[in-house]
């Protein structure tokens, strides 16, 4: 049974003079020590995705419909109180940048104890021991003597570690990771996915990984999403979405890296700009952008459908997909 | 010893030097050694005796890990800092010891491009004032015609409608505003154009966009680049040469393709190794442990020993200096030298 069951989940924003969509219709599943990446454009909807699965989604923006199922609780229709039990402490959640968690006034130790003692009733000495145990857990040298140092006094990459570190305290479930390393080096980035991967894989805990990077997804997910405009428009394993990617977007994202062209040559463009939500066109929301639009892709939205080992949102990949299964069959 | 081998160079820096004095009360400086008080401004070492040269044509690449002093670089290039000791060469004329007059045929044949486009553009200005400015500042005289002229030619040559030219910076998109200040770089025909991290703020589909408008720009008007980024893939597709700096210090320089076919450096050999590769399922990333040094207390020796695994007494002791491969590229190691990399 999977972990967490999301289903048709629709977040809008009230702006001053219309309502838009971020999230349109969201719906995917995650088995128990699953590594799932969520990748897309900036204003795609992923870290609206990762905030709504925590019913974290404040105003001017809200859950209009859908199911955030977690082990039996549905946490788009949770009370407050109840969901304070499952964040930060069945499921946890990293940030691009580790201030938003960490407070600048407190130790790195007292941020600890107070994690832990807020979900669990222990003392003082257990819970440093605990913190001790777990910056050991993510590499931190000295364990002891960061436990007095304040944020500030700590490079970048070693923040990332402590915020790895205060994120498996109490041993969540599911982690997620919303751009984790984008404004760290390569070298530590690298550091931080293998420190993150290894431990998601030793203590059977699921991970969601939001990125803007195809090459983070490949190495660190089994399965990927692919957002556009608050849709998924692919989904499924990542070795096959990298290898063979069906929809057009995804091909354009994956030939638009420098790695797909020979050095010196004009790079692959996907044409325009994602549209704003208040301006998404009707029909396929890339058809503006999509080289093989045709007059359906202009009014009829896409549903996902399977198409050999992935699920796309195309008109034109279910034709062409439905034409050579006709033609297998009549041959 | 210049950096390199290209023949006359279009641009080149000699034993180029920064140091920042850090802000720190009066107090704070004051230091009681042998029986004395004295008086200590600690610095910030940001680049430290770099010498390379761009030839004609080039695309030189400048990698490293934030802090390392790659902006440091392009602004001592640009002439918006001065160096605390080297120089600067422009076609064979130093350029960091002119000023005014003297200066401002090269601040135009020099163009900067920055990270963040919305931050170098006026917002109180239209994209048509933005673009005529430059063009008004550097070709005094020149009748209104031939100005509009000007500008609608390069908002086409970028890609930006000459329609939108009434138009300010904040009704633009972050690729079109790069765009924007791409073009305004090109009003006054350069030669020479340094890009600070002139992608790294877009999204992949919007990074190719802008790329290819860069090698467009760069054949058809013959531009040579100092380019700054920290995405590797950027550096293989767009780079002719590649300067890879540790800590304000050239650790290699080398062709882009024997760089990447040959890493020498230990540094550069752990960089390349980290990038996430898009179908390799296995990559063997080389983890680098040790400390971190700052800039402000600047190690004895190699920059890169406390992270090295190959350092030794020598590397303690000993700064490497840069120095010729075989292949014609330059790596600071004594490792390298002895040896004993394998
Ligand atoms: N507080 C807000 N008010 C209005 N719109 C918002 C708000 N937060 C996010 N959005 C919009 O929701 C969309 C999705 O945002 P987000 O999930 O942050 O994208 P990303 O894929 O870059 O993480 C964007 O178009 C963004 O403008
Ligand atoms: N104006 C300044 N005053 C003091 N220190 C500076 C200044 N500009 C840069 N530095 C320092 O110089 C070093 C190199 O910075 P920079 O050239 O911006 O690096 P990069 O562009 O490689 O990230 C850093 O340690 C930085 O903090
Ligand atoms: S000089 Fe020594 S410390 Fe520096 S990179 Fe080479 S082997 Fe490592
Ligand atoms: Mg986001
Ligand atoms: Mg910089």
């Amino acid at each position: 049974m999977s972990l967490l069951s999301v289903r048709d989940l629709v977040v809008k924003f009230a702006m001053r003079d219309q309502t838009v969509t971020a999230l349109n219709g969201i719906s995917f599943d995650l088995n128990r020590g699953e590594r799932m990446g969520i990748v897309g454009e900036s204003g795609a909807g992923k870290s609206i995705t990762g905030f709504a699965i925590l019913n974290l989604i404040s105003r001017p923006g809200f859950i209009d419909s859908g199911h955030v199922m977690f082990d039996g609780m549905d946490l788009a229709h949770t009370s407050d109180k109840a969901l304070r039990t499952i964040r930060g402490n069945r499921i946890a959640m990293i940030f691009q940048d580790p201030m938003v968690t960490l407070n600048p006034v407190l130790t790195i130790g007292q941020q600890m104890v107070e994690t832990l003692q807020a979900h669990r009733s222990l003392t003082r000495r257990d819970a440093e021991k605990i913190a001790v145990a777990k910056l050991r857990e993510v590499y931190i040298p000295a364990p002891e003597e960061r436990l007095q140092q304040y944020p500030h006094e700590l490079s970048g990459g070693m923040r990332q570690r402590i915020i790895i570190a205060i994120a498996l305290l109490l041993d969540p479930q599911l982690i997620i990771a919303d751009e984790p390393t984008t404004a760290l080096d390569v070298t530590i980035q690298a550091d931080i996915m293998e420190l993150l991967l290894e431990l998601c894989q030793s203590n059977n805990v699921s991970l969601i990984l939001i990125t803007h990077d195809l090459g983070v997804v490949s190495q660190m997910t089994e399965r990927t999403l692919v957002m556009y405009a608050g849709r998924i428009i692919e989904s499924g394993r990542t070795r096959a979405i990298i290898n063979d990617p069906q929809h057009p977007y995804t091909q354009g994202l994956i030939k638009a890296l420098p790695q797909q062209t020979l050095p010196g040559e004009r790079l692959k463009q996907i044409p325009g700009n994602m549209p704003a939500l208040s301006a998404i066109p009707p029909g396929c929301p890339f058809n503006p952008r999509c080289e093989y639009t045709v007059d359906r892709c202009r009014t009829t939205i896409p549903e996902l459908v399977r198409v050999g080992p992935v699920e796309v949102a195309c008109h034109e990949v279910q034709r062409m997909n439905r034409d050579t299964e006709t033609e297998e069959q009549t041959a | 010893m210049r950096g390199d081998d290209i023949g006359q160079p279009l641009l080149e820096i000699r034993h180029l030097e920064k140091r920042f004095a850090l802000d720190q009360g009066f107090l704070e400086t004051l230091r009681f050694r042998k029986g004395h008080i004295t008086r200590e401004r600690r610095e910030v070492h940001a680049v430290n005796d770099v010498s390379l040269g761009i030839a004609r044509g080039e695309a030189l690449c400048v990698v490293g890990e934030s802090g390392c002093g790659k902006s440091t670089v392009a602004r001592l290039i640009a002439g918006l800092l001065t160096p605390s000791s080297g120089s600067v060469h422009y076609d064979g004329t130093r350029i960091d010891t002119l000023s005014g007059r003297a200066l401002r045929p090269f601040r135009r044949k020099m163009q900067m491009i920055f990270q963040n486009p919305y931050a170098s553009l006026n917002p109180r200005m239209t994209i048509q004032q933005t673009l005529e400015e430059p063009v008004r500042n550097h070709f005094h005289g020149l009748p209104r015609a031939q100005v509009e002229d000007k500008v609608a030619e390069v908002m086409r040559a970028v890609g930006v409608d000459p329609n939108w030219a009434k138009r300010y910076p904040h009704e633009f998109s972050g690729g079109q505003r790069q765009r924007i200040a791409i073009a305004r770089a090109l009003t006054v025909d350069p030669d020479f154009v340094v890009a600070d991290e002139p992608i790294s703020a877009l999204d992949v589909s919007i990074q190719a966009q802008v790329l290819n408008l860069m090698l467009e720009a760069k054949d058809e008007r013959g531009l040579t680049y100092l380019f700054i980024t920290h995405d590797l893939s950027v550096v293989q597709h767009f780079g002719t040469r590649v300067a890879v700096l540790y800590l304000g210090t050239l650790c290699e320089l080398a062709d882009t393709a024997t760089l990447f076919a040959n890493p020498r450096h230990p540094y550069t050999k752990a960089l390349l190794s980290a990038v996430p590769q898009l179908k390799d399922d296995h990559p063997n990333h080389i983890r680098l442990r040790g400390e971190i040094p700052t800039p402000i207390n600047m190690p004895t020796g190699c920059p890169f020993k406390s992270r090295c695994s190959y350092a030794n007494d020598r590397c303690g002791a000993e700064q490497p200096r840069p120095l010729r491969q075989p292949d014609g590229a330059l790596v600071a190691c004594h490792a390298v030298e002895e040896d004993r990399l394998g």
